[in-house]
């Protein structure tokens, strides 16, 4: 009797969480992506190899970076509650989890994407600028055009990561699937919730990794 | 016209090009040649601006190449087609969209009919209509060299410049690359500058050649004019000319031959003519585009050298003693 009473409470407890994790996740990779995306540029243009080498640009924004990066998560999430608060009104719940996702993220990607830029082989811009190309045509057109495949993989690696620091957000109230197994599983020892929030997420993540490694060959 | 003069460049302490003059006529297939090192892609990135220099001038067509003169130095650009040694096209485009790329960089609409007809031409004409959904990884190397050479004629270039566009080839593919620049330069009127340290390419399709040695100009001239007696030692070191095995007893007298040369037997009628005995020790016979060129070492005694030469001053044979 309470066998079946607590799987239909279950279900729904691990439907809602999978729901804000889905949430939480989504919604922080899309802002980091986008938003990455222009220290990436910067970073990739000013580089030593780059259409316009300048070293102090270069080494202020890499240096700005490295620091966000070395946060540890769960102090990020801290730190932010101000500013989380002056974004989206509070500081606790799922919505405003996504900000110190995205805060966290954005070094990360803007580094991802950097990386993946710059491994475009300098011949084709070299022969892209022998055609007469403008540098913001061999930026779109040579640099992101040759690199989707490599900025896809980084935000693979990017939303596989997210759904692991999403588990810290339930701390500040963010709820989620590794909240539910924290809460549920571990501090009231129930087994069952433990293992059913791991067996989706080990599903969860092989899904996206498939999907990406998918869309990887299909795009390369 | 391309016009080179004086030019001279550097990187930081290090002198590259040291005043270099050359004339390149409309038309013509010019040749780049000397070892690696020599500056000669260096000076072939700064006729199309790839690359700055620091003093003298090169003008394409009167128009002075100014790097810091962008918006003319675009115009120039879209003048000078250029291919590479590492072909260097994009990994994620196909055939079709790797030709069609420049003209997107020139705001051509790539989708018109007479784009399209334009396109598959060029692609047509490189022959490689069969491949023409397919991504460069799926193309062998000589595949690859050939889209390129098609990109590079999609703006309707009067020049192409080639970077030791055959170096990562094999001598079978080079050839057929060497045949469809020459087609290119025949049928199109297209000036063609080979950047190269390949032999073989210059022998094929050069009709005249500027040999650079360490950021110099060494000489300038016709390839069989230079290769075929070439005095300076770097030519023939370049060459890998005799020099090495030659028997140290007696004299080495060397022959020339220039284009005809090989249709008399000289040698032989040397021989019965001076009644003596010659030892062949060296010999090279070379095709220079339609013509074959050549030289010969003999090896002979010291009393017959005067007889020898006389001989072959009688006949018009070129030669020269090989000192030791």
């Amino acid at each position: 009797m309470s066998g079946i009473l607590s799987g239909a409470g279950m279900t729904s407890v691990v439907m809602k969480a999978f729901n804000q994790t889905l949430y939480m996740v989504f919604w922080s990779t899309l802002f980091s992506v986008v938003l990455g995306f222009i220290p990436a540029i910067i970073l990739t243009l000013t580089a030593p190899d780059g259409l316009k080498p300048n070293k102090i640009v270069y080494e202020i924004l890499s240096f700005i970076v490295n620091v966000f990066r070395s946060f540890p998560f769960i102090i990020l999430l801290v730190i932010l509650i101000p500013f989380t608060r002056m974004i989206v009104g509070k500081s606790i719940g799922t919505t405003a989890s996504i900000v110190p996702l995205t805060v966290s993220a954005i070094p990360y990607i803007a580094r991802v994407f950097e990386t993946s830029l710059r491994e475009t082989n300098p011949g084709v811009i070299e022969a892209a600028r022998s055609f007469g190309a403008s540098n913001f045509q061999i930026l779109m057109r040579v640099y992101v055009k040759e690199s989707i495949p490599r900025m896809l993989n980084g935000v693979v690696l990017l939303v596989i990561s997210l759904i692991g620091y999403s588990a810290m957000a339930g701390t500040v109230g963010g709820g989620g699937i590794g909240d539910i197994a924290i809460r549920y599983g571990y501090q009231q020892y129930k087994t069952d919730y433990l293992i059913v929030c791991s067996v989706i997420l080990i599903a969860f993540v092989q899904l996206i990794q498939m999907l990406g490694n998918h869309m990887y060959k299909k795009m390369s | 016209m391309i016009s080179i003069e004086n030019v001279q460049k550097s990187f930081k302490n290090n002198e590259v090009l040291k005043d270099i003059s050359i004339q390149i006529e409309d038309g013509e297939i010019y040749g780049i040649i000397g070892q690696s090192g020599a500056g000669k892609s260096t000076l072939l990135r700064c006729i199309n601006g790839l690359e700055s220099y620091d003093q003298g001038s090169i003008t394409v067509d009167g128009n002075l190449i100014n790097i810091r003169d962008k918006k003319s130095l675009r115009l120039q650009q879209k003048k000078m087609g250029m291919i590479f040694q590492s072909f260097n096209l994009l990994e994620r485009l196909d055939v079709y969209q790797n030709v069609a790329l420049p003209m997107k960089f020139w705001g051509i609409p790539a989708n018109t009919p007479q784009a399209k007809e334009k396109i598959l031409k060029l692609i047509r004409l490189v022959g490689l209509e069969e491949k023409m959904h397919q991504k460069p990884r799926e193309l062998s190397g000589g595949q690859k060299q050939r889209v390129a050479i098609a990109r590079a004629l999609v703006l309707d270039p009067e020049i192409l410049l080639c970077d030791e566009a055959t170096s990562a080839l094999d001598p079978e593919i080079t050839k057929g690359i060497l045949a469809l620049l020459q087609k290119i330069n025949k049928e199109m009127g297209i000036t063609i500058v080979v950047v190269t340290h390949q032999m073989e390419v210059v022998k094929q399709i050069c009709q005249r050649v500027a040999f650079l040695n360490h950021g110099k100009v060494l000489a300038v001239g016709k390839p069989e004019q230079l290769f075929v007696w070439p005095k300076e030692k770097e030519i023939r070191d370049f060459l890998r000319e005799e020099s090495d095995k030659l028997p140290s007893s007696g004299v080495n007298l060397k022959l020339f031959f220039f284009g005809e040369g090989n249709q008399r037997p000289i040698v032989t009628q040397m021989s019965q003519e001076l009644q003596t005995d010659f030892n062949i020790c060296w010999a090279r016979l070379e095709d220079f585009r339609e013509d074959v060129y050549g030289s010969l070492v003999l090896n002979m005694q010291e009393k017959d050298l005067e007889r020898a030469c006389a001989f072959l001053d009688s006949r018009n044979v070129t030669w020269e003693v090989i000192s030791k």
